[in-house]
């Protein structure tokens, strides 16, 4: 098999809160290839975000990453110290953006003044760049992310540009640098429908142009069957199923993803009623034994609630963590 | 033929800005500018549009939070600005969309669900056995009489503002967003609860959202605003099937649909950005972004037309 | 179908929580501890206090700490320790009458303002920057002569100079709360000004509230002390730590116990209400809360 370009391996993410301990990542296993964009998708609680702290390592407290490996090209993340992941990785070869591009962006300086931050910290040597190469390539970068007007972006304040345009330099802060790996969690959640649509046809671009390979989070399965070849479902902190996008459209696997599919009003058919998965979302801090999705699953068997499912290869490339799919395939932990 | 349940002609809704010292105004946002149409009694209107469109304005007036600038609004055929508030909140109601801030945390769910009757001088028995009963209608455990917001989970706290909007028996409901931060299988629930409701109470609905499939689900008609006028209206079917507008067709083409997996067509999009409320130029509000315009667009705001019956365009190239 | 994350109901968890947090803070813990002290102090003075707070004794005069009169005599023989016991309750309540004056009164204004808005709310803050240019020494001095001293006057004369304060927090709590959604609902309930000023913001105003009365408390009671020191409030033999720091000045070189401990007092009160109230706006503030 052709070698990942990110590899995560029974990943557990745990957050001591005084309430008790929430397990929000419980053995979570994704591969992603380079040149993939890859969607992960899930609703409140599945994860989806801690995942992408995690790879980051940049999981808030009370958080803590209890186990596991991260193999981005051939070294585990969550070896490496502190001060490796700040200086090798984060920002240069795996950058991010997120929903609220305002909590990360400073209020107090310019575009283009944060940008030469950027650009001059991920530098092999800072002092190399003078002035006006520096003002080049903040305008490259701006334009790159399709930003109308660059040298007039690079002077503004983040609160002088609208939605859009705040989110365009948010991901121009982190391609600077043209990463291998571009994380984007729930990028266009704020956005207008016309908006996010431009920001979406950015990545595509990204991944054609330069080789980008491109996580996608977000709750909408829409987005992922748009964009992205190939989609991780997660629930309660695991992965359900793991496939090729078009194949979890048209042979979803898991009863959770056949649920949501189910529950999404869609644009391309009429619904009499839309599908009610039963229950509720649960509690990650007394999880249920087993199988976590068995309380709202109507093929829950007993094994179901004793233990957890381990991860099927039903068909090639496409991964199941359900026990119905236990005889089928093999057991690919 | 009847008067429509509610009728908007010609409402408009100006917020003034103002600057210096003595607090000149200085010009208008214009939020809403101009929208006319009906709703029947039975139906579920939905009204549709991005940042900046006007819808939210639009459903205040309606409600009568805020009132419009000009233009008049009637229910039943009767003004609403001549209808006591008391009243008109009796028959017409809200559902607002939920994060956190739609019920007071430190009131009792069963006093913010109830309050509507504890206002019109109702008994504690009475309002008790209300509430309660609406509780089971909604799915919810009406022993949770007494607890507070912060203890039930989003889609239940949607539940309890549909209680809070049926509890005065209302005719006419209008829905903000109801489910725009819900988990979809939390979603699902409240749109079949909602439709539920209607079928069994005979309702009537204006649902504002900015998604577009939730609309489709859940509509029997459908407006399209932009930038403060509407620039298409018509059942559902056939706004789907006979797109006249080049912005709803923009606005179809741009929701992210699984099996289109090829690089969008941009339509010259890439660099536009919703344009503001504020310094409105003469024609039509699509104009720089339309991939149809001529110059006769830039110079001549089209008039809202019905093209075939039900079916309502503003678009030169349409009429 | 609810969402408790324990057995216990969520008020409980959540005042259990605070108590922790409280607790968990030995700033705070300190402040929380000296408070319930001098409550005890306030409430137990006549079991406490070893002898008559006004008992003049002139043989007895100028004696230095000892077993038998744990801070000395002052100046007429009266034993020093059971007069700063005694003077607990007299410079507790003023500072605490004082801040409900203030409250009542601000909380009213701040409501009618922040709710009411457009040229009431100019108006109203206009008066109330007046009142809040005023000294409160200056103030107090000039409620003093027109009702005389005494420790009447001072309450008047602190109540009139801390509304200003009440009021600026309740209005700007008013005009967040106005904004959001659920009074947006109550309005649709039929609710009319007044019940959404008292059922639906002025709880919402509760803990900030809190919090800015535990940080004043310790000031108004410096305050009444300062009048007292000066001669406006308090007036002999009352034992009001403020005049007896005051009577003492004179000696203050070769019977140092005669102010330094009633100024101790006040010390204590002070920093104790300070330091309790640091540690309620932790408890308070949304964002420090975790779990």
């Amino acid at each position: 098999m052709a070698d990942f370009l990110l590899e995560i391996r029974r990943l557990r993410t745990y957050f001591y809160t005084y309430a008790g301990v929430v397990k929000a990542l419980e053995g979570v296993n994704l591969r992603i290839h380079e040149g993939d964009i890859f969607g992960v998708v899930g609703e409140t609680g599945c994860g989806k975000s801690v995942t992408a702290q995690s790879i980051l390592r940049l999981v808030p407290n009370p958080g803590r990453i209890i186990e596991g490996e991260i193999i981005f090209k051939g070294r585990d993340l969550l070896r490496l110290s502190e001060e490796e992941m700040r200086r090798e990785v984060r920002g240069k070869q795996i950058a991010a953006t997120f929903q609220d591009p305002s909590t990360f962006l400073a209020p107090s300086h310019t575009i283009g003044e944060q940008l030469r931050d950027i650009i001059k910290a991920n530098a092999d040597d800072p002092k190399s760049f003078d002035g006006k190469t520096l003002t080049e390539r903040v305008v490259q970068a701006l334009d790159k992310v399709n930003l109308p007007d660059p040298e007039r972006v690079a002077g503004q304040y983040p609160h002088e540009l609208s939605g859009g345009m705040r989110q365009r330099s948010m991901i121009a802060t982190g391609t600077s640098s043209t990463p291998s790996l571009f994380i984007a969690d729930e990028a266009t959640t704020f956005l207008d429908v016309t908006i996010g649509a431009q920001i979406l046809r950015l990545f595509q671009e990204m991944n054609r142009r330069d080789g980008t390979t491109i996580l996608i989070i977000t709750h909408n399965l829409g987005i992922v069957g748009e964009i992205c070849n190939r989609v991780a479902v997660m629930y309660a902190g695991q992965v359900v199923e793991s496939c090729a996008t078009d194949e979890l459209f048209e042979e979803p696997m898991h009863p959770y993803t056949v649920g949501l599919l189910s529950a999404i009003p869609r644009l391309d058919r009429e619904m009499e009623e839309l599908e009610e998965i039963p229950g509720t979302i649960p509690n990650l801090i007394h999880p249920p034994e087993g199988c976590r999705f068995n309380p709202r699953c109507r093929h829950a068997m007993d094994v179901c609630r004793e233990a957890q499912p381990g991860m099927f290869e039903v068909f090639e490339g496409h991964y199941v963590s359900c026990h119905l799919f236990d005889e089928e395939g093999e057991d690919n932990e | 033929m009847s008067d429509p349940l509610l009728s908007i002609r010609d409402v408009r809704k100006y917020f003034p800005i103002r600057q210096g010292l003595l607090q000149r105004t200085v010009g208008n946002v214009h939020a809403v500018d101009g929208v006319s149409f009906d709703i029947e009694a039975g139906e579920a209107v939905g009204l549709v549009g991005e940042s900046g469109c006007g819808k939210s304005t639009l459903s205040r007036c309606v409600m009568r939070l805020i009132e419009p600038t000009s233009g008049k609004i009637l229910y039943k055929g009767e003004d609403i600005s001549g209808i006591p508030h008391g009243e008109y909140w009796r028959r017409v109601q809200m559902v607002f969309q939920d994060p956190r801030s739609s019920l007071n945390p430190r009131l009792t769910i069963g006093y913010s669900v109830g309050e509507p009757l504890i206002v019109r001088g109702a008994s504690k028995e009475e309002v008790r056995s209300r509430v309660t009963a609406l509780l089971e209608t909604v799915g919810m455990n009406p022993e949770h009489f007494g607890r507070y917001p912060h203890e039930f989970s989003g889609g239940q706290r949607q539940r309890l503002l549909v209680s809070k909007a049926l509890i005065t028996d209302p005719e006419f409901i209008v829905l903000d967003e109801p489910t725009s931060s819900l988990d979809v299988s939390v979603q699902a629930k409240i749109l079949n609860l909602l439709n539920k409701l209607k079928r069994e109470r005979d309702l009537t609905y204006l649902f504002v959202s900015h998604d577009l499939s939730v609309i489709k689900h859940m509509c029997d008609r459908i407006v399209v605003m932009y930038v403060g006028k509407v620039m298409e209206a018509a059942p559902k079917n056939e706004l789907f099937e006979e797109t006249l507008h080049p912005y709803t067709r923009l606005l179809f083409d741009s929701i992210p649909k699984p099996g289109t997996r090829h690089e969008r067509e941009m339509m010259g999009q890439e660099h536009i950005e919703l344009p503001s409320n504020i310094d409105l130029p003469p024609g039509c509000r699509f104009c720089q972004r339309c991939p149809q315009a001529e110059e006769r667009c830039s110079e001549e705001a089209p008039e809202l037309v019905e093209v075939s019956p039900g079916h309502l365009v503003a678009c030169h190239h349409a009429g | 179908m609810t969402m408790s994350q324990t057995e216990e109901t969520g008020r409980f968890r959540e005042l259990r929580y605070s108590f922790h947090l409280l607790l968990s803070n030995p700033v705070s813990t300190v402040g929380a501890v000296g408070v319930a002290f001098l409550f005890t102090v306030m409430i137990l003075a006549p079991i406490l206090a070893t002898h008559d707070p006004i008992a003049i004794n002139l043989t007895g005069r100028f004696l230095p700490p000892s077993g038998e009169h744990f801070f000395g005599t002052d100046h007429l023989g009266r034993d020093i320790y059971s007069r700063v016991v005694w003077g607990a309750r007299i410079s507790l309540s003023v500072g605490f009458i004082t801040l409900i004056e203030a409250t009542v009164i601000g909380t009213i204004i701040g409501l009618i303002a922040g709710y009411k808005g457009g040229w009431v709310d100019s108006v109203i803050m206009r008066i109330t920057d007046v009142f809040l240019a005023f000294p409160s020494i200056i103030l107090a001095l000039a409620v003093a002569a027109a009702l005389g001293r005494g420790l009447t006057s001072v309450m008047v004369a602190l109540g009139i100079t801390w509304w200003p304060l009440y009021a600026r927090l309740i209005r700007g709590q008013t005009l967040s709360v106005r904004e959001e959604q659920y009074i947006e609902g109550a309005r649709l309930s039929g609710a009319g000004g007044l019940r959404i000023m008292l059922k639906h913001i002025l709880p919402n105003c509760i803990a900030a509230l809190i919090v800015q009365i535990s940080m004043d408390v310790g000031f108004t009671i410096l305050a009444a002390a300062s009048m007292g020191f000066l001669g406006i409030g308090a007036q002999n033999p009352s034992p009001e730590w403020g005049l007896q720091c005051a009577s003492g000045a004179k000696y203050l070189v070769y019977q140092w116990w005669i102010s330094t401990f009633p100024g101790l007092a006040i010390f204590l009160s002070v920093i104790s209400f300070n330091l309790l109230g640091d540690g309620l706006r932790d408890i308070l503030d949304p964002r420090l809360r975790r779990g």
